[in-house]
């Protein structure tokens, strides 16, 4: 891998340089996030500290680590549903402190959320209308008043709408009412809400928690295949190891808040660290199974 | 979408349609003098009430916030409307364009005051908004209790100490502090009062079939995810608060120019209470159960009179029954069946 640092200014703020694991196809462009010594504490528990990341523009990134070690945090983080204590972050090479969850957005982070949260009332078309909320071009009078732009939105809106429910073949639900989906489809159509916001960031939260083998197998293909059609960087959070392994390029183990290792994901898998805190346990337990 | 209507259109379609079958039904009715006196009377406080309730149902139903004031932009709505009507007497002939203006005014008025409560509460999350609007409720009836306002050559005079208002002669007191207002004229009709329901059920309907509305319901259903898509929280439950406001401003106005006094003191916390009631009876969202709740509660006590100490007891356990007989299982299943058979999605 080639040392993408060499390339880059070095940042005054920011004495070192986290270790990048940026594929090689992104290594000759900034970094569409970084995250430099990022830390948050909650009354006296610290959940996340001096956590340092690189991501690349079309990188698939995986964030991996044992119950509790603070990795949805890092995404609410990122998203300023928490505020950060300690750090930076640059998205895009521009300071995100003194945005909010929802400027954050706009400025190209979107995400799913581990315990879903849906527009449960709304129609699945409708939810889907919500993340191109901001690119829809009609104020609130031209609804109220029903002007000829309204009609044209609301025509592209639908046919947008439809266009991006098409990844996961979900056009036949746009009718249904989204908090009665099952399951996995709520997953999806959480992933269909975050990519309508048109993000150059897409973070996901145990995408693939509650499914079965052949639909996370689906799924990894799936976040392949979004992420080779819309150019975009993936993070996710997955305790599913073959779709870890599977599908990111970048793995970064977190446990009790810190970053205990970082790298590909065959380095990943001999860490001995990682071993010990996260695979290892799991190792223990199919023993005990055998 | 447009030759295949969406349910939302339907229902929507449905609700004006009942409405305006209803004013037609009652204005022959009326007309043709086959109305008791009794009902006559009720008919503006109804279109009133209709608005407060419809208008209530988009801050508590569409946006998910709970108002125990909204009759606290009744007030501001009856009292600044009122105060318009009387104004525009000598300088407009027409009792109709008074009127207009008359709610016109009780409406930015009652938006205004809206959006100064909203700012300071609208940031947070929580039921911060429930208790903030209990407050104002109580904060509006003691200003206008305590509250003086004449008018004469020179143009308003205000005071909120006892009567030094300064007029010079020939000058009219309007509001007269707890006296409320007196000699008003009596220009609020049923047909203005059914074009202002329309117009709330109009407006109301296409906002929520909009970008705006689904914003706001989005908020409803989920923050923190609508949040998560780029949509500016405060400021769409800014606007569905101030609409909600607004509307309760003209109806407040509408009710206050059918009675020849009005004082503060009618636009209390039990007012509040009133209202909610008959957008919790309706149902949250639903527009045209809060009409008829509205319209149903509104002629309830009066029609009970013949009851005269046991009408508070009938009314309650009328409401009572209608809660328990709206929410028992067999009812439910019923509408459920209803709503399959029509060959609608499960809503
Ligand atoms: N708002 C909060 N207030 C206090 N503590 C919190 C808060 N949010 C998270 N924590 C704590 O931070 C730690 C990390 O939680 P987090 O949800 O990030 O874990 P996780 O890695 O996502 O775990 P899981 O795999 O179970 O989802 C936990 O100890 C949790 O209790
Ligand atoms: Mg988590």
């Amino acid at each position: 891998m080639s040392d993408p640092n060499k390339r880059r200014p070095q940042t005054k703020m920011v004495p070192v340089q986290p270790r990048a694991i940026v594929p090689d196809r992104d290594a000759d462009k900034s970094p569409i996030l970084e995250c430099h010594h990022l830390g948050v504490d909650f009354g006296g528990l610290t959940a996340v500290n001096d956590f340092n990341l690189m991501i690349g523009r079309t990188e698939i990134a995986g964030l991996i680590g044992p119950n509790g070690a603070g990795k949805t945090t890092v995404f609410n983080l990122l998203t300023k549903v928490y505020q950060p204590t300690r750090g930076t972050i640059l998205l895009d090479g521009a300071d995100t402190s003194r945005m909010t969850t929802e400027q954050i957005n706009r400025a190209g982070i979107a995400r799913t959320f581990q315990n879903i949260r849906l527009f449960g009332n709304l129609s699945v078309e409708d939810n889907v209308k919500l993340g191109l909320h901001n690119h829809i071009e009609y104020g609130m009078w031209s609804g109220v008043l029903r002007t000829p732009r309204y009609w044209r939105e609301e025509r592209r809106a639908h046919e947008s709408a439809m266009e991006l429910l098409k990844i996961f073949e979900m056009q036949d639900l746009a009718g249904a009412k989204a908090g009665s989906l099952p399951y996995g489809a709520q997953r999806r159509l959480e992933i269909v809400r975050a990519l309508a916001t048109n993000p150059s960031l897409l973070l996901l939260d145990e995408p693939a928690a509650g499914m079965n083998p052949s639909e996370t197998a689906e799924l990894m293909d799936n976040i392949v295949r979004i992420r080779d059609l819309f150019q975009i960087a993936v993070m996710l959070i997955e305790h599913d190891m073959s779709l870890v392994m599977g599908i990111c390029e970048g793995i970064c183990v977190l446990n009790f808040g810190q970053v205990i290792a970082k790298g590909t994901p065959d380095e990943i898998k001999s860490d001995l660290v990682v071993i010990e805190a996260y695979l290892g346990r799991k190792d223990k337990k199919q023993k005990e199974a055998e | 979408m447009k030759n295949k209507l969406s349910k939302a259109s339907r229902r929507a379609f449905l609700t004006c349609a009942v409405v305006v079958a209803a004013f037609v039904a009652l204005q022959s009715l009326a007309s043709a003098g086959a109305m008791s006196s009794m009902l006559r009377g009720l008919l503006v406080p109804i279109c009133a009430y209709v608005v407060m309730a419809i208008s209530l149902n988009l801050t508590v139903g569409v946006l998910g916030e709970l108002s125990l004031g909204h009759a606290g932009f009744m007030s501001v709505g009856a009292f600044t409307g009122v105060t318009a009507a009387a104004a525009l007497q000598n300088l407009v002939a027409s009792k109709e364009l008074r009127l207009i203006a008359a709610l016109l005014v009780g409406a930015i008025f009652a938006g205004i005051v809206g959006f100064l409560v909203g700012i300071p509460v609208l940031r947070l999350n929580g039921d911060y908004l429930a208790i903030v609007t209990l407050a104002f409720g109580e904060i509006i009836k003691s200003v206008f209790n305590n509250l003086y306002l004449g008018l004469d050559g020179h143009g308003f005079h205000l005071s909120l100490l006892d009567n030094k208002l300064r007029m010079e002669e020939g000058g009219r007191l309007i509001i007269g502090g707890p006296m409320g207002v007196g000699g008003i004229q009596k220009i609020a009709n049923f047909a203005t009062g059914f074009a202002l329901i329309m117009l709330c059920l109009v407006v109301i309907f296409n906002l929520v079939n909009s970008r705006a509305g689904r914003a706001i319901m989005a908020i409803r259903d989920n923050r923190i995810a609508a949040e998560s898509v780029g949509i500016p929280v405060t400021k769409y439950k800014m606007t569905a608060f101030v609409t909600s406001a607004a509307m309760a401003g003209a109806a407040g106005a509408l009710f206050a120019l059918n009675f020849s006094t009005i004082v503060a003191n009618k636009f209390d916390f039990n007012t509040s209470i009133l209202v909610l009631v008959f957008v919790v009876l309706g149902g949250l969202g639903n527009m045209l159960g809060s009409i008829v709740a509205a319209a149903a509660l509104t002629v309830l006590p009066e029609a009970l009179r013949q009851f005269a100490d046991y009408r508070m007891l009938v009314y309650a356990i009328v409401l009572i029954a209608v809660m328990l007989l709206r929410n028992s299982p067999g009812i439910r299943a019923f509408t459920e069946r209803a709503r399959i058979r029509k060959g609608g999605e499960a809503e």
